[in-house]
């Protein structure tokens, strides 16, 4: 007898080249699969069949006009934080600090609006927000980044810690800010003088932002695919070595990727205090910075494909968080969707890159 | 007057869920894979326990063994899956690591909150809350003579059983890592598989079981947290930012659970040192102390990377898929 | 050869990646008691045929039978059953662990895991054959002999009779070359089974019993060594007759470009890289730099790139007209803004490790892309200019667009050197320029250099072999320990002298 089993049956090896429309239809082939599995957890916890789930999550997302702004607000500001991280990323940078660059960013618009709301005009007043909380989430980006590019110091550990400072740094102030004291929150902002709110357009409260994140999202694509900037970034992720050797400065271009990187977090800040929450909390943010990531990554950093992967996953959150509500259930639910979709396309991407083949035994005989 | 009784075992207690994830994710990590749903598996690992002990409890009859078992079974076999979900993506399906962890974050807190929100409604039953006092009492329950012995019983005798399980689980693991085989192969897979495959170890094994142990160890973490420190009572969120200190602990103690022990106990005692320190009536400087543990957690990090000495640095390929046959 | 028994039979051995065929239906023996030499050019496919031997891939189609019995090696450890160890070109071990620690990795001893019990075994194994071996330094603290002699030490421990060593002398002086043979014919007379993967001639006529060839990943034949010549057996490897003669035209009007005195350099560490190093770069030659690997050629050519901070000394760029530029202290980008036109291509050429994904475009931009006031970058020149290098060179892509990583090592050599040609140097600096190419390619690059010579370019040009530069360069400045032991001129320089002043051995204290 001999022992076939020993060899190996799969084979793995790398695929050379799928074109581009072959990997989309095995991520959408995934993402279908994932939305049928969501359906089935749905189902066996709310006991409705599945395509009243999606019904209803659709109605979640879109049912009335409000909803379907808010929808809109809400892929406005992930997005926005998502283009933030991507340069970063695209020069393996994992800044996963997005959440306490927006908190920062918040932070400075709150203490402009607080302190100097009423004491000086209100065109100057906005000025100074902006610039304030650019400045700010830039500031806490770069605080990693120059020790990365001093000591090579690990990035994803600084970041991540940077939130925590940050939340605890807001924490702080809403208690110094407190309205009334003791109520441990702000409050609405200025409500009678709404000084420092950033301007409406129309009757629609939302259409500022997604206005300004829609312009964000073309100028970054331009900024990473065209500039010298952003192929310095390029080469930098590429590899340190290659950059160095054709004289770009790898320290500066991390620090002023990181300083752009935060920045932006730091408008998403703004237009989340400034432009619709009027007040600041510790979960403002409300753990975008990490979504971002995700975002960013499952879009392979093209700034027009993240337009895409941020409906997506703001879609199944707000669609979920319908049917809790409807059912009774807790919040929570959107979390455990998203995270079923997104083992689905992560795991997808080896298929996109891989290929397996299955080993045909020769026999021997005699 | 700063009332050293009383704060060291409470230290000891914010210290331990860390001391135990921070303990799971050095394993995981010493085998290559930088595990970041640490926070998830914890909330996971704790919700699981929570399972576990709520059906039990409904039961009505309680025994002392089942009381402990059930939900550390649950724990463990909760926790066990989301390791084995985090391997399948990231060594079989090469996935990059730090997405698939955060994946596992969202997840793994979202299952959390979900079930310790909707468990009651889901299963109909008549309890207000959450609360498994009983099963509880188990896990808390101190050693028998720590009345006896005064200060020192205080300072060391009067925590539950799975404190001291989590210090032993520290002390054997580095032992495992640094004096055993197993240990010495689990090192040369996290630092070069390529080499370590030559020597023919087998890679995906010791990254599935480096990365499952530890997921389970670090579940614990979860369980702990609930049982004993929450007094078996969960709320949602209340477990927060502990996960990811877990992660800062390991580069904190350069990848030495034993380091881990009092680092954890330092960790904790930061933590809650807002308490202790006499502030009068400006609550708002608490929470300037609430950063203490992220702050030095940053210095850590930025000595030791200035430091720069090879042996304390992360194993080399942390966070880097293997295939044998990249070329 | 009828008394020999064989210890490994390849039978219709086939493995393929991707769409390139890396061995074609190879049938190889390795006898007991016999050195083997496989022989063959770069990408013939003599490193995967023996990874299939030590289970590191495993073969899509064929046999392997080990001594006399059919074998299935599916992984490193199966390999180690059947008593094969291989010492692979690229050292596996693990910087941080011990030489002990390495030793025993992955082994299955029963009993505990006693470092000292294993010390003890190492030593025994290092009196037997003549090693030396600290068996508590960590290997991160380890030159590359000793670490290569680690690698032996582990095979040794492991019980092997059939080793396999890929390219085992590229790193080594010819001292530590000597050593490792002499131990070698030691094993072969203990009865072991003992395969050499090398592309120098003059150690598989040195070394070797036996000689088997592969070409294009087809086993090509084998013949006792004793029966053949270097010659023959490069005819074998390249499949047509060939030229051993590299064309040298005589230097045209050379004079001083750049002028280094006094040159010393410190690594992050602190160690010393560079001492007291003084040459002159002429227009019009090429100046080659011998030394064994590490001696501090790369700190040389990056110090005058303006890549390296320099402890001491100094680099002058002189013009034409006698004008005299310091270029110390001065980085990259300020040193092309001075009009100084140096073109540096890389030891790691390739300075793309996993990920390579630029296309041909976006690679030729790497040293133009600041060009031009724009915030944005000019894509249309490098275009054209990526276009003409395919065309000239012979470059063979599917397109401009093309990832880089998708060409062979050849072709991106020819894009990176065409690159640097492309920017008009006036000192052209290259490491290892032909490492790892066939001998068409080497030819094309080596023709390209001329060329770029006999245009005034001052060319320096480091390279690992010896023999290569003796035949190419004007003259060679030999680098031992980071200090200048000699500088000879190229024709009529003696091999074997060369060799003896990289080892400092009979060159002079200083030069």
């Amino acid at each position: 007898m001999r022992k076939q089993s020993k060899a190996p049956i799969v084979h793995i090896s790398k695929r050379s080249a799928l074109p581009w429309y072959g990997a989309w239809a095995i991520r959408g082939a995934a993402i279908l699969l994932a939305l049928v599995v969501c359906a089935f957890v749905t189902t066996a916890l709310t006991g409705e069949d599945p395509i009243g789930v999606y019904k209803t999550m659709f109605a979640g997302a879109f049912g009335t006009k409000r909803k379907a702004w808010i929808l809109g607000q809400n892929l406005a500001i992930l997005l926005c934080v998502s283009l933030a991280v991507t340069p970063a990323f695209k020069m393996r940078f994992w800044n996963i600090g997005g959440e306490g660059q927006v908190l920062i960013g918040g932070l400075a618009t709150a203490a402009c609006m607080i302190l100097l709301g009423d004491k000086i005009p209100n065109w100057l007043l906005i000025v100074i927000m902006i610039l304030a909380s650019i400045a700010a989430g830039a500031i806490w980006g770069a605080i990693p980044a120059i020790c990365k590019a001093k000591w090579n110091t690990n990035e994803t550990l600084f970041t991540l810690m940077m939130n925590y400072v940050a939340t605890q740094l807001v924490a702080f102030f809403v208690i110094v800010w407190e309205v009334p004291k003791g109520a441990g929150k702000i409050g609405i902002i200025n409500q009678t003088t709404q000084a420092g709110w950033l301007p409406q357009i129309g009757s629609y409260k939302y259409l500022l932002n997604i206005l300004v994140v829609a312009v964000l999202t073309i100028l970054m694509y331009f900024y990473l695919s065209r500039s010298k900037q952003g192929y310095e970034i390029a080469v930098v992720g590429e590899s340190e070595r290659t950059a160095r050797y054709v004289g770009i400065n790898v320290g500066r271009v991390i620090v002023r990727t990181m300083l752009i990187s935060g920045g932006i977090c730091g408008l998403a800040g703004l237009l989340l205090v400034g432009g619709t929450d009027h007040t600041i909390t510790t979960t403002i943010a409300g753990g975008r910075g990490f979504t971002a990531v995700m975002v960013a990554w499952l879009a392979k950093f093209n700034p027009l494909v993240m337009v895409f992967t941020s409906f997506l996953l703001v879609f199944l959150s707000r669609g979920a968080s319908e049917i809790s509500t409807i059912y009774g259930l807790n919040h929570s639910f959107g979390d455990i969707l998203t995270g079923i979709i997104l083992f689905f396309i992560i795991g997808s991407e080896f298929f996109i890159s891989y290929r397996l083949s299955f080993l045909k035994h020769t026999k021997k005989e005699g | 007057m700063f009332d050293f009784v009383s704060f060291f075992p409470r230290a000891v207690m914010q210290g331990i869920p860390l001391l135990l994830g921070a303990t799971g994710e050095t394993l995981t990590e010493k085998s290559g894979n930088l595990n970041l749903g640490i926070p998830g598996i914890m909330y996971v690992g704790g919700i699981c326990g929570v399972i576990g002990a709520f059906f039990y409890e409904q039961t009505g009859n309680m025994n002392g063994f089942l009381a402990v078992a059930i939900p550390v079974l649950c724990c463990l076999i909760g926790s066990l899956f989301m390791g084995l979900l985090y391997c399948f993506l990231t060594v079989n399906l090469r996935a990059n690591q730090n997405v698939t962890g955060l994946a596992m974050t969202t997840f793994g807190v979202g299952f959390g909150n979900f079930f310790g929100g909707s468990l009651i409604k889901l299963t109909g039953s008549e309890v207000p809350s959450i609360a498994l006092s009983a099963t509880s009492a188990y896990f808390s329950r101190s050693l028998p003579f720590a009345d006896k012995l005064g200060v020192f019983g205080k300072l060391f005798c009067s925590y539950g059983f799975l404190a001291y399980a989590a210090i032993l689980i520290a002390l054997v693991s580095s032992y495992v890592l640094k004096r055993t085989r197993v240990g010495l192969q689990l090192r040369a897979v996290g630092e070069s598989p390529a080499t370590a495959d030559a020597a023919g170890i087998d890679i995906a094994r010791y990254k599935y079981i480096a990365t499952c142990v530890g997921s389970m160890i670090a579940g614990l973490g979860g369980l702990y947290y609930v049982m004993d420190y929450a007094c078996g009572v969960w709320s949602n969120d209340a477990f927060g930012d502990r996960g990811w200190l877990a992660i800062a602990l390991v580069i904190f103690t350069i990848w030495r659970p034993n380091v881990g022990i009092l680092a954890s106990i330092l960790f904790g005692g930061l933590y809650i040192l807002y308490l202790f320190i006499p502030t009068g009536t400006n609550l708002a400087v608490k929470e300037l102390y609430k950063m203490l543990p992220y702050i030095v957690t940053i210095l850590v990090l930025v000595l030791s990377s200035m430091r720069n000495k090879r042996d304390n640095q992360p194993p080399e390929s942390l966070g880097v898929p293997y295939f044998r046959e990249d070329r | 050869m009828e008394n020999k028994t064989a210890a490994v039979q390849m039978r219709d051995i086939t493995k393929r990646f991707g769409t390139v065929l890396a061995n074609d239906r190879v049938w190889l023996d390795i006898y007991k008691g016999e050195i083997l030499a496989l022989l063959g050019e770069n990408g013939s496919g003599k490193t995967t045929l023996m990874n299939m031997l030590s289970g590191i891939y495993f073969p899509d189609e064929g046999q392997i039978f080990i001594n006399g019995e059919e074998a299935v090696i599916r992984s490193p450890r199966d390999a180690f059953g059947y008593g094969i160890g291989m010492i692979h070109q690229h050292f596996k071990l693990v910087d941080v662990l011990t030489a002990a620690e390495n030793i025993v990795l992955g082994l299955k001893e029963p009993g505990r895991l006693n470092m000292d019990e294993v010390a003890k075994k190492v030593k025994a194994i290092c009196d037997t054959y003549g090693f030396e071996v600290d068996p508590y330094q960590k290997i991160y603290n380890m030159s590359v002999s000793q670490k290569q002699t680690v690698e032996i030490v582990k095979v040794l421990y492991r019980g092997a009779d059939i080793l396999i060593l890929d390219e085992p002398t590229a790193v080594l002086t010819p001292q530590e070359t000597e050593k490792l043979f002499a131990v070698l014919r030691n094993m072969r007379d203990a009865g072991k089974a003992i395969v050499i993967i090398t592309h120098k001639m003059h150690e598989v006529e040195e070394l070797s019993d036996r000689v088997a060839i592969l070409r294009h990943g087809q086993f090509v034949g084998d013949m006792l060594t004793k029966m053949t010549n270097a010659q023959e057996m490069t005819n074998m490897m390249v499949g047509r007759p060939v030229t051993l003669n590299i064309e040298r035209p005589d230097p045209v009007d050379p004079k001083p470009r750049v002028e280094v005195k006094n040159l010393t350099v410190r690594d992050m560490e602190g160690t010393l890289k560079l001492e007291d190093v003084s040459f002159t770069i002429n227009s019009g030659e090429i100046l080659g730099i011998a030394g064994i690997s590490g001696c501090g050629q790369k700190e040389l050519l990056e110090s005058i790139a303006g890549l390296q901070p320099v402890e001491s000394g100094s680099i002058c760029y002189v013009e034409d007209d006698g004008t005299r530029e310091e270029l110390v202290g001065k980085d990259p980008l300020s040193i092309a803004d001075m009009g100084v036109c140096l073109s540096f291509v890389p030891e790691d050429r390739l300075g793309m490790g996993r990920v390579g994904s630029m296309d041909l475009t976006d690679t030729m931009m790497r040293r133009s892309f600041r060009m031009g006031k724009s915030f944005f970058t000019d894509r249309k020149n490098p275009r054209l200019l990526a276009e003409k290098v395919v065309k000239d060179l012979d470059v063979v892509t599917p397109g401009v667009s093309t990832p880089v990583r998708r060409l062979s090592g050849g072709n991106v050599q020819k894009v990176l050197v065409g690159r640097e040609i492309a920017s008009a140097p006036s000192v052209l600096l290259t490491a290892y320029a032909v490492r790892g190419l066939d001998i068409n390619a080497s030819y094309t690059i080596n023709d390209l250099i001329n060329q770029q010579k006999k245009s005034g370019v001052a060319v320096v040009k480091v390279g690992e072999d010896r023999d290569r530069l003796v035949e190419l360069c004007d003259r060679i400045l030999v680098l031992c320990g980071g200090k200048v032991s000699g500088i000879v001129e190229g024709r009529g320089a003696s091999k074997p002298d060369v060799g003896m002043m990289m080892t400092r051995l009979g060159g002079k204290k200083n030069a």
